[in-house]
């Protein structure tokens, strides 16, 4: 190098993707920790005040709850159902991914299968996952594939949505850099495309293990009986254990929240991080 | 040079020794009006030497950027030709790499992997090699893991260079590749383009809109005028590099160039009349273009 390094920033300068440090280690702990955790005990006084005030015989205390899943935990049902309900959504949203994002990579890329499929496709999405359930029951009867093919649905359209967006608003100067490198048409989609389109895809895979969660729910009430949707259902029907019914929901709960955690730890990674802003 | 198309008898208008030859070139664009017509190139002429530094400069939004990209295959013109290494040129090729306006580096890749992009046919070892040497060559050793997102702009477009530089082209084509840069780094930027092109030996084609940029690198400046853009007049520098830029000869060429632009360098005002100044990225060009052809041009 020639000269001075007068008008090159250090990179620690220039790392704008890093959050500012806003305020002391205190003031986070504060912000972060205790007051949600204030906030959830106030919301769990104010239901059991709720319950004991109207004299309801029914619907449970936070406590009742609380022992439910206690209950639900020893006698190895919460495990098993647990189980059950993410089986079901691996599978299909799985499935979902290892369709979704290779069509929607082919129909962001070429304009005309856009223009033949598009249409359709708008057709199908809004038609909700739990109108399918009949269709599905009569094709798959009562077993996880019933589940699998309705979670599967639902996942697909929110990542062929965001496969298509992504390839249709990718910087064209990467794809005339790669073709000046003489990159064949595969080559083009394997190292430049994909990674291009990776964060776009990549939000709207969790948008899709959302929806995923929340159908898995509704199909177990109908078509199957194991995992946590029955678990709801079950404890409705056979018993009126509103306890186990609540112990269910606080589980799903739980559990979405989980899920979304573990795909938002994917958008930390290096070749995606870039593509979301300064967040 | 090889010319497998052109039998010797036909080579009497087309130096031999041309590289890049540009024959008659136009270049229309549709408007937004179905019947609307913008001419961009009218009749361009070009030779460029094998080893030669060329700068193409011109007024804002006059056409040069679309030059530029015919001449590196990105675009089809609408009539005459380019031939470049005695072929004729039907897109873009490997072994004329193009650095570009709004810098093509890839954010998901590390600066050497960036470099590394248009070597994967080389054996590993080969490769690092290469790799290790265009880090040093433009100053960001240190940096090979770093992702674009944490280099500064003038790093960025290091890295592009680099990236070019290790795909070992023939020619290089340099559109407006400092313009998002500030003053001191854009000075930089163009000392250590000059080294590495006296280390390299390449012949490049660079676009600027900036005419002290076009003296201080080139050694022959093609001078265009507005839209529809031809080849106004050819300024060749024959100054010593490292260039003074405050000596008579320097500051002789440069007026030169500002006066076939229709500029008094002094006080900025136009000579002629119609030199409106206008954006000139190609996807304005076009919005810029229809505006121009309604007011009358």
């Amino acid at each position: 190098m020639m000269g001075s390094t007068l008008q090159e920033p250090s990179p620690t300068v220039t790392q704008t993707t890093q959050a500012p440090p806003r305020r002391s280690a205190d003031g986070i702990a504060w912000q972060k920790i205790l007051l949600p955790a204030g906030v959830a005990i106030v919301f769990l006084l104010g239901w059991d005040a709720a319950v004991r005030l109207s004299g309801t015989q029914i619907f449970p205390k936070p406590i009742d709850v609380a022992k439910g899943i206690a209950e639900l935990a020893r006698n190895g049902v919460l495990l098993k159902y647990i189980v059950a309900s993410l089986f079901r959504v691996t599978c299909g949203f799985l499935a979902a991914v290892l369709v979704g994002v290779p069509v929607g990579l082919l129909l962001g890329w070429f304009g005309t299968a856009f223009d033949a499929f598009n249409p359709m496709l708008q057709i199908f999405r809004p038609i909700s996952p739990i109108a399918w359930i009949p269709v599905a029951i009569l094709w798959f009867g009562v077993s996880d594939l019933a589940p699998i093919f309705l979670i599967f649905l639902a996942s697909l359209f929110p990542i062929i949505v965001a496969a298509i967006a992504a390839v249709q608003n990718m910087q064209q100067v990467y794809v005339r850099a790669a073709r000046n490198f003489g990159l064949s048409r595969v080559q083009l989609f394997r190292r430049v495309i994909l990674p291009a389109t990776l964060p776009q895809i990549l939000t709207g895979i969790r948008i899709a293990l959302g929806v995923a969660w929340l159908v898995v729910v509704a199909a177990e009430m109908i078509a199957v009986n194991s995992g946590l949707g029955y678990l709801i259902i079950d404890a409705r029907n056979a018993g009126r254990r509103y306890d186990l019914v609540v112990a269910g929901m606080v589980m799903i709960g739980v559990i979405g929240l989980i899920l979304d955690l573990l795909v938002r730890q994917l958008e930390k990674f290096d070749e995606v991080r870039w593509g979301y802003g300064t967040r | 040079m090889k010319w497998p198309n052109v039998s010797p008898s036909m080579q009497n208008e087309q130096p031999p020794e041309a590289i890049v030859l540009v024959r008659d070139l136009w270049m229309t664009f549709a408007g937004k009006r179905r019947d609307e017509q913008i001419h961009v190139l009218e009749s361009v002429n070009i030779d460029v030497s094998p080893g030669e530094f060329v700068c193409m400069v011109g007024p804002s939004g006059c056409g040069k950027s679309t030059l530029l990209n015919i001449i590196g295959g990105f675009l089809t013109p609408t009539r005459g030709q380019v031939i470049v290494e005695g072929l004729p040129v039907t897109g873009p090729d490997r072994r004329r790499i193009f650095v570009f306006q709004e810098n093509g580096v890839f954010p998901w890749l590390t600066v050497e992997q960036n470099i590394g992009f248009g070597l994967s046919r080389l054996a590993l070892a080969e490769r690092n090699n290469v790799i290790a040497h265009y880090v040093a060559m433009v100053g960001l050793h240190g940096f090979e893991r770093s992702y674009p997102r944490e280099l500064s702009g003038g790093m960025r477009q290091r890295v592009e260079i680099a990236r070019a530089l290790a795909a070992n082209p023939d020619i290089i084509y340099m559109d407006e590749p400092f313009g998002a840069l500030d003053f001191l780094t854009r000075l930089k930027m163009r000392a250590d383009l000059i080294r590495i092109w006296q280390n390299e030996k390449k012949t490049v084609l660079f676009v600027t809109h900036d005419i002290e940029e076009a003296v201080q690198l080139a050694d022959r400046v093609l001078v265009m005028s507005q839209r529809p853009a031809t080849i106004r007049d050819v300024v060749n520098v024959d100054l010593p590099r490292p260039r003074d830029i405050d000596s008579r000869e320097y500051l002789q060429t440069r007026d030169r160039i500002f006066q076939v632009m229709g500029m008094d360098i002094h006080t900025g005002i136009a000579k002629e009349p119609g030199s409106p100044p206008g954006p000139d990225s190609i996807d304005q060009r076009r919005k810029v273009g229809s505006d121009a052809a309604t007011t009358g041009a």
